[in-house]
């Protein structure tokens, strides 16, 4: 450990805005590009399971 | 040979094959980033010179090696489309671009905020400098090409054609810190000499830049799943594998 508390930590020496925005926008942006992915791909599922029951409904029969 | 490159061009094949390999890389992925934001953040040593600014390095390198292997990425996977018509190499392509531009963004921003303690200033007309802000443009440019033709197959060429014109920067920025030392420090790491920091400081890095990999891979499988499903709605097994997803619904609600 290179730290002997948890507030020098969070302090980082007097570097913390440097490090801590750094270290936060990266954090943001990966976290974001995960939570897109997954909007992408609920919204896109939810898309074709809309489309195959308007088809199944016109063949009229039940999915 | 020909039979797999074949079949992985088969975007039913990905499709399948993605599903299996995806939780691997996620997996490796948060335990390589959590390991290394750890250790990198609260273990390693404080920099004799930098103190604790140096902290910056283990998303800043990552971010930047990342940010140039995902244009190589996408330029290859152009020329793969363009010579082979293998569609899922273009799919592929497109859905990488936003992380590129994203990495490169965390690999500009990072270095500012880096300079402003170490250089005393957050940008400078450097080399090294520069060229990551064109390579921010280029998959801007890339991004936008996609969005700006109705056809489909023309705005794959005009991208695939921009990745792979775009690339001639990627040896540009590696070369930067030779050819023009201005500002930005040479490589710190090369792949013949061993490394000039203690371990301790250089362990977490590459823990960091194999988590950052991962984390490429799996969310590149996840966005190319996506992006199939997206181009290839009409055909059959993909409007069999939504039916087969909907039958499971009801038969759970019933029970």
């Amino acid at each position: 450990m290179a730290f002997a508390s948890f507030s020098e930590f969070l302090a980082m020496g007097g570097h913390a805005p440097y490090v801590w925005s750094a270290w936060g926008v990266t954090a943001l942006l990966l976290v974001a590009t995960v939570w897109h992915a997954r909007v992408e791909q609920r919204q896109l599922i939810k898309g074709l399971k809309r489309r195959a029951r308007r088809a199944n409904s016109l063949k009229g029969n039940t999915p | 040979m020909w039979a797999f490159i074949h079949k992985l061009g088969s975007p039913k094949w990905f499709y399948g094959i993605s599903a299996k390999l995806q939780p691997w890389f996620w997996a490796a992925a948060a335990l390589l980033l959590i390991t290394g934001s750890l250790w990198g953040l609260a273990f390693a040593p404080a920099d004799y010179q930098q103190g604790n600014s140096f902290r910056i390095i283990y998303v800043h390198v990552p971010a930047a090696f990342l940010a140039q292997s995902i244009f190589i990425s996408m330029a290859v996977s152009g020329l793969v489309f363009m010579v082979w018509k293998i569609k899922v190499a273009d799919m592929a392509a497109a859905v990488m671009a936003p992380l590129g531009a994203a990495m490169t963004f965390v690999a500009l921003f990072s270095g500012a905020v880096w300079g402003v303690p170490t250089w005393g200033t957050w940008w400078m007309w450097d080399a090294r400098l520069t060229s990551m802000l064109i390579l921010l443009f280029l998959y801007l440019g890339v991004i936008a090409l996609r969005g700006a033709f109705t056809s489909r197959d023309s705005a794959s060429r005009a991208a695939s054609v921009l990745a792979m014109v775009g690339v001639i920067n990627i040896p540009i920025i590696k070369y930067s810190v030779d050819w023009w030392y201005t500002l930005h420090q040479p490589a710190s790491f090369t792949l013949t000499s061993r490394p000039t920091m203690p371990t301790e400081m250089w362990l977490p890095l590459v823990i960091m830049v194999l988590g950052f990999y991962s984390f490429f891979i799996a969310l590149t499988l996840m966005r190319t799943r996506s992006e199939i499903l997206r181009r290839e709605a009409s055909k059959r097994w993909v409007q069999e594998l939504v039916n087969g997803q909907m039958m499971k619904v009801p038969a759970e609600e019933t029970r």
